[in-house]
């Protein structure tokens, strides 16, 4: 087979339809194919995730792929970058992890030959996985709002899994927040594409000006993305509905899918109007993501359950990603993925991605353990889960921001950004944050470690999904050694390769 | 003009469907205003089909097609903000047999 006919942007196509096809199987298939199909899918998934990471690193350009042959401005344009590398392997390890997890989790009760539960929850990760891949992707901006409806519409059933009245409370007011951010993001294409007759993301850079009708629509799209990815003061919904979510949905919605809309605000940030952003902008922008680390951390000190803590922790965590935009400000167009505060964000996406996943899932070994979440009656569960809570630990180690954690290279590189733009506000904002982080997670792992008078019950099945939790937390805390060999792959900007993105 | 008359109706549409979202707090109502809501957006996306129409042509075909697909959105949501509502309704009386 001649490999050089291949066009690598084949493995584009790949990445969103090999689980979108498994989704589709799942639903015409016996209900006890779906895990079957879906552990099938799932190498698969990776390699194709694994190649595209290695195709633009190794080539130091996008990778792309004209649907149906058919070019921009008429044909929608699949393009990888290096920050859609890295959500596409991010994406494929927390899936991961998260199906293995649930694999013993939602395994059905003897005698029984499919849960309920446990098909529906196979169906909708590989829907969310391809919605997912689909916003990495995506390089028009109205294909983009299909692919976060997508991720929306398989994330919400994911929220009220259990079924019960609060969970699905938490889910409709999910369902409300995203539709309002949905809705706004379609104004804005609507806006744009009245005012250029495009929407392809590459021909908009070169086209948008400092216009009304561009500021308006920029505006009222990162307004709605921010609401879906739960940026204070908008991020309501998102306690209740991660908390009461099943471990394994939890992990993937609090690790991947408020991470799917951010990596759109960034996308439409630098990439299609980089002229238009101004410094109040920057800045409120900054100063709500730095509310965000503020609020979220003193809302998780003050919780009494051990999940709605680990959420008000994603709250705050999410803050960080968005003082990229302030500490990026007034960097030229060209030098921006070689800025610090670049791979500082993207480097804090990936390992909250991991960390967040992990501590979601050993929070479900050890609420499974003791019976209940609640904080203080823990003393002494690192007896009946000893892997789970070093995992725990672990992770909180990349989430506090210690060494050598990826937690702890992500706010370096902030931090170091901040300090040599002059912002110092938002390093105080950071170094408050991993305090209050320190404060909120410590009392925990010490009660988890101290000895305890309340018997727990070891998890059925418990020595397979301490493994995989721990595998994530050990790659959580050790993602930060990857600053020691930068590959690269992250100034990989859809800009770079302008001639070779099918741009005509 | 008559293309401002609906625009200004879009407007019109986008800005109750946003007060009603913000304002009422029964999940039927804000579905409802999600609607409004939508329906402004999608009028808009016709206007500006009309807008961008070629000699020869009545309307932009993009943003007509951009319409279909928004409509099949909203009306997904819609049905699935109706189920969980339903099943929100079922599961509350299911607790409330069940304590009695």
């Amino acid at each position: 087979m001649p490999a050089a006919a291949l066009d690598p942007g084949l493995l584009l196509v790949l990445a969103v339809m090999l689980p979108a096809t498994g989704a589709v199987a799942a639903l015409a298939l016996p209900g006890r194919w779906a895990g079957r199909i879906a552990f099938g899918l799932w190498p698969l998934g990776l390699a194709v995730a694994v190649a595209v990471a290695w195709t633009v690193w190794a080539a130091g350009a996008p990778l792309h792929y004209a649907v149906g042959g058919w070019a921009p401005p008429l044909g929608l344009m699949l393009r990888a970058d290096g920050p859609s590398a890295l959500m596409l392997l991010v994406a494929a390890i927390v899936i991961g992890a998260a199906g293995l997890y649930a694999r013993a989790d939602l395994r059905p009760e003897p005698g029984a030959t499919e849960s309920r539960a446990a098909v529906v929850f196979w169906t909708l990760l590989m829907a969310l996985w391809s919605a997912l891949n689909a916003v990495a992707l995506g390089g028009d901006l109205f294909n983009l709002y299909v692919a976060l409806e997508l991720l929306t519409f398989s994330a919400i059933p994911l929220v009220c899994l259990g079924g019960s009245a609060k969970t699905l409370q938490a889910a409709l007011r999910y369902l409300v927040f995203a539709l309002v951010g949905s809705v706004l993001y379609l104004l804005g294409t609507a806006l744009l594409y009245g005012a250029y007759g495009t929407l392809d993301i590459v021909l908009l850079s070169g086209r948008a000006g400092p216009e009304p009708a561009a500021i308006l629509a920029c505006a009222l799209m990162i307004a709605g993305l921010a609401a879906k990815t739960a940026l204070f003061p908008l991020h309501l919904w998102l306690p209740p509905a991660h908390a009461g979510a099943p471990p394994a949905a939890s992990a993937v919605l609090s690790g991947l899918v408020v991470k799917a809309s951010f990596f759109l605000i960034v996308r439409l940030w630098f990439d299609v109007m980089p002229g238009l952003s101004t410094a109040a902008a920057a800045n409120l922008i900054g100063a709500l993501g730095a509310g965000a680390i503020l609020a979220g951390s003193v809302m998780a000190l003050r919780q009494a359950r051990l999940k709605l803590m680990i959420a008000y922790s994603t709250v705050a965590q999410i803050g960080y990603l968005f003082l990229m935009v302030p500490l990026l400000f007034g960097v030229p167009q060209a030098e921006i993925a070689a800025n610090a505060a670049w791979s500082g964000g993207w480097l804090q996406l990936a390992s909250h991605a991991l960390a967040k996943a992990a501590m979601f899932l050993a929070a479900g070994l050890i609420a499974e353990a003791a019976g209940h979440d609640r904080i203080h009656g823990l003393d002494g569960v690192g007896r009946a889960v000893p892997v789970a809570v070093l995992a725990f630990t672990l992770a909180g180690l990349s989430l506090v921001g210690l060494p050598p954690s990826g937690g702890f290279a992500a706010k370096w590189l902030l931090l170091s950004a901040a300090v040599a733009t002059g912002q110092w506000w938002w390093a105080v904002v950071m170094i408050l944050g991993g305090l209050l982080a320190a404060f909120y997670l410590f009392p925990v792992i010490g009660r988890a470690y101290a000895d305890g008078t309340a018997a727990f019950a070891r998890p059925r099945d418990a020595r397979s999904r301490e493994f995989v939790v721990l595998a994530l937390a050990v790659a959580a805390a050790l993602l930060g050694l990857s600053q020691l060999y930068p590959p690269g792959l992250l100034r990989i900007g859809l800009g770079s390769g302008l001639a070779g993105a099918g741009v005509p | 003009m008559t293309m401002t008359v609906f625009g200004l109706c879009g407007a019109a549409l986008v800005g109750i469907g946003l007060y009603g979202l913000i304002v009422q707090a029964q999940p039927l109502r804000r579905i409802l205003a999600f609607n409004l809501l939508g329906g402004g957006v999608f009028l808009l996306f016709g206007v500006i089909a009309r807008r961008g129409a070629v000699e020869g042509l009545g309307s932009d075909p993009v943003p007509q097609a951009m319409v279909i697909t928004g409509i099949v959105v909203a009306f997904s949501a819609t049905a699935l903000a109706i189920s969980l509502v339903v099943r929100l309704k079922e599961t509350g009386r299911g607790d409330d047999e069940g304590s009695a």
